[in-house]
């Protein structure tokens, strides 16, 4: 019998300002419910990071989020269980500092993680806050392993936060924004991706707006094909997709239509 | 002449959109008031004493109970008059200028302030005393950062030498804000959510809860800052009731007829603030026992045919003190989550609220953001069924209950800020 999967949320105490603990709970739960052992931990900043197969990161305030890179960097599990495999989802602030700078409240350059060779700076206008929605980087399809023809589906979610992020050349967008600003650097792209680390604007529990996301993650960590899965009952998710697509899908339109009239 | 008119343009507009049926109309006519006069909030509350209550939850109730405690009992008659406040949960200022306009006689006023306004109206009114309860994630598409709040305050303190605070001694971020007050009164009420606390907002620095029921905390990293000597302290609860204690060593009993821990930690807190503004604590916490319902929370009412007991929780720490007060029912439960303007448009925090309490109960998920909510159950291990239609959810959760549908009992409805008030303002 192996080990169980061990499933780490790092410092909900300085990363979890927008219930970003749920992509934990929502990994574990589709774990067990196809009968994979699995483990959630929630690790304190004031504790050495613990060993783990997936970790999460979720959004912070500024000062917060600076002490999370300080504490990151010194303690130097995540890195290092990230060369030997480990699986990353990074959302919002937690998306930033796994990146390798990032600005802090007063704009100044603070070291990141460095798992994602990306860099983010203070945006100059108002900060991005709203739906979005996004489609997958035809790129990050072959990186991800998965045919174009399984149809990948739409992402969507909510962002908030004032950074800009730009994408080092080799460092693949996770996704084209369809509605909303992303990664805001001009480039119309949604979040990275490099080997199994990937990081997302789509803030907060972004897994219950995306399960396929979570199965991708959850596939990356046990080394298996993402079809072989099992199917789960994810009636509630594809109607909570419906939903809000449909209520992001006009606002959208307004705006290609109010573009063709300039 | 532009005071006189600013007031009249106010009543005007009030009673215009009394009669046109458009709600209370306090907004309305305070927003055309502050448009003739800008300056109308100073003038109202010159020559008043006022105390101002501000904090993430339980605002509304708080600005009802210090209103209660306050009132000039020699007055006879015109006691119930003699305190004006916004008790509508207007809380910004034009809700503060309806409020004051109309009752231009009371010589004290308890007004609730939304916490980004605080500065504002603090400067505006040269408030002898402000309340403050506690900072938690709220509504964060809007006001960003809990910590920025705090920081605000503590500006606006420090610029205000005459004013007495009383604060939660408990919430590290409310005692940042507080340190700024030139005389600051400190109130152990305890703090059950502390997830948006474990940062010390003076070196950004850990803070450690000792979680030991001595309630002390600390930052670990040595700036020093650290929970201040309290006036009193809320002790031990025994279901309904709890005592307070005073350092000097007097104690009290709160016996309230509203529910809930939250609601006599609220109390105490009124009891120290009325203190400083001349009240005898045991008058003060008389005067707040026989308050029933504040602008609705609580209460209880008939929709459809159906009785329910309507609660309102905003946000993490308001959805987990409501949690802790039905632990234990078995009433059928209705939770209505909306995500318009005035709730904030991103429902994210339901993940932060330990909905698996409710694993076991009879729940039914309604309200605009609905499917949002059931993904959360779903994963809460909490077996519910959906219905959009907070009406129509109400009427399917009484149903599915052999004693509801016996006439006996009552549905217990939870709902964020629209959600509640729609079911509130639903016709019987």
């Amino acid at each position: 019998m192996s080990a169980p999967l061990r499933i780490v949320v790092i410092y909900p105490d300085l990363l979890g300002t927008y219930g970003d603990g749920g992509n934990g709970l929502i990994l574990a739960r589709r774990a067990q419910w196809r009968g994979v052992d699995s483990d959630l931990v929630y690790a304190p900043s004031d504790a050495a990071v613990p060993e783990g197969d997936i970790y999460c990161l979720g959004g912070g305030e500024d000062g917060p989020q600076v002490r999370a890179a300080h504490g990151l960097i010194d303690d130097g599990t995540l890195v290092r269980r990230v060369q030997g495999g480990a699986t990353v989802l990074a959302v919002c602030a937690g998306y930033q500092i796994v990146g390798e700078r990032f600005a802090g409240s007063d704009g100044s350059a603070h070291d990141g993680v460095g798992l994602l060779a990306m860099t983010t700076v203070k945006g100059t206008g108002t900060r991005a806050v709203g739906e979005v929605t996004a489609d997958l980087n035809p790129d990050a399809f072959s990186a991800l392993g998965i045919a174009p023809a399984s149809g990948f589906p739409t992402l969507s979610g909510f962002e908030n936060h004032g950074g800009v992020t730009t994408l080092a050349q080799g460092t693949i967008p996770l996704a084209s924004v369809r509605s909303g600003i992303g990664n805001g650097d001009g480039s119309g792209t949604e979040g990275a991706l490099d080997g199994r680390v990937v990081g997302t604007y789509l803030h907060g529990p972004v897994l219950a707006r995306n399960p396929v996301l979570a199965d991708l993650v959850l596939s990356w960590a046990l080394d298996v094909d993402m079809a072989t899965l099992g199917v789960l009952d994810d009636d509630a998710h594809e109607a909570l997709r419906r939903e809000r697509l449909e209520a992001v899908a006009p606002t959208a339109r307004r705006r290609v239509l109010g573009r063709r009239g300039n | 002449m532009r005071y006189q008119l600013a007031r009249t343009t106010t009543r005007a507009v009030n009673a215009a959109s009394r009669r046109l049926g458009r709600g209370h109309g306090t907004v309305a006519g305070g927003r055309a008031g502050l448009k003739v006069d800008p300056q109308l909030l100073r003038r109202l509350a010159a020559g008043r004493h006022v105390a101002l209550v501000s904090g993430t939850n339980g605002k509304t109730t708080t600005t009802a109970m210090l209103a209660a405690a306050w009132r000039d009992r020699s007055a006879d008659g015109a006691a119930a008059r003699s305190v004006v406040t916004n008790e509508t949960g207007s809380n910004m200022p034009p809700g503060h200028v309806a409020a004051l306009v109309a009752n231009r006689s009371a010589t004290r006023a308890v007004l609730e302030v939304d916490e980004i306004y605080l500065p504002r109206v603090l400067a505006a009114t040269d408030a002898e005393l402000v309340l403050l309860l506690n900072l938690s994630r709220d509504q964060l598409d809007r006001t960003n950062e809990v910590r920025m709040v705090a920081n605000l305050w503590r500006a606006a303190l420090a610029a205000a030498p005459h004013t007495t605070v009383v604060a939660n001694a408990d919430d590290p971020l409310v005692v940042w804000a507080a340190g700024a007050a030139a005389r600051a009164r400190f109130v152990g009420v305890g703090l059950t959510w502390q997830l948006d606390a474990g940062g010390c907002p003076s070196c950004e620095g850990h803070i450690s809860f000792a979680n030991d029921g001595t309630g002390a905390w600390r930052c670990v990293s040595g700036c020093g800052f650290a929970r201040p000597e309290v006036v009193a302290t809320l002790v031990a609860s025994d279901g309904a009731s709890s005592g307070a204690h005073w350092a000097d060593g007097r104690t009290y009993r709160i016996d309230l007829t509203l529910p809930g821990r939250f609601n006599r930690a609220n109390a105490l807190m009124v009891a120290v603030a009325a203190e400083a503004l001349g009240v005898d604590p045991a008058e003060a916490f008389d005067a707040m026992g026989a308050i029933d319902e504040v602008a609705g929370r609580f209460a209880t009412k008939t929709v459809d045919g159906v009785e329910a007991r309507l609660m309102l929780a905003k946000n993490p720490a308001g959805w987990t003190e409501l949690l802790d007060l039905v632990e234990g029912d078995t009433a059928p439960l209705v939770v209505s989550i909306n995500a318009r303007t005035a709730d904030g448009a991103d429902p994210s925090w339901l993940w932060d609220v330990p909905f698996e309490r409710l694993a076991g109960r009879n729940v039914v998920a309604t309200g605009d953001r609905c499917w949002d909510l059931s993904v959360r159950l779903h994963y809460a291990g909490v077996t519910h069924r959906v219905e959009p239609d907070p009406r129509r959810a109400l009427a399917e959760a009484a149903t599915a209950d052999a004693l509801i549908a016996r006439g006996i009992g009552a549905v217990d409805v939870m709902g964020n800020y629209t959600a509640f008030g729609e079911l509130l303002a639903a016709r019987s």
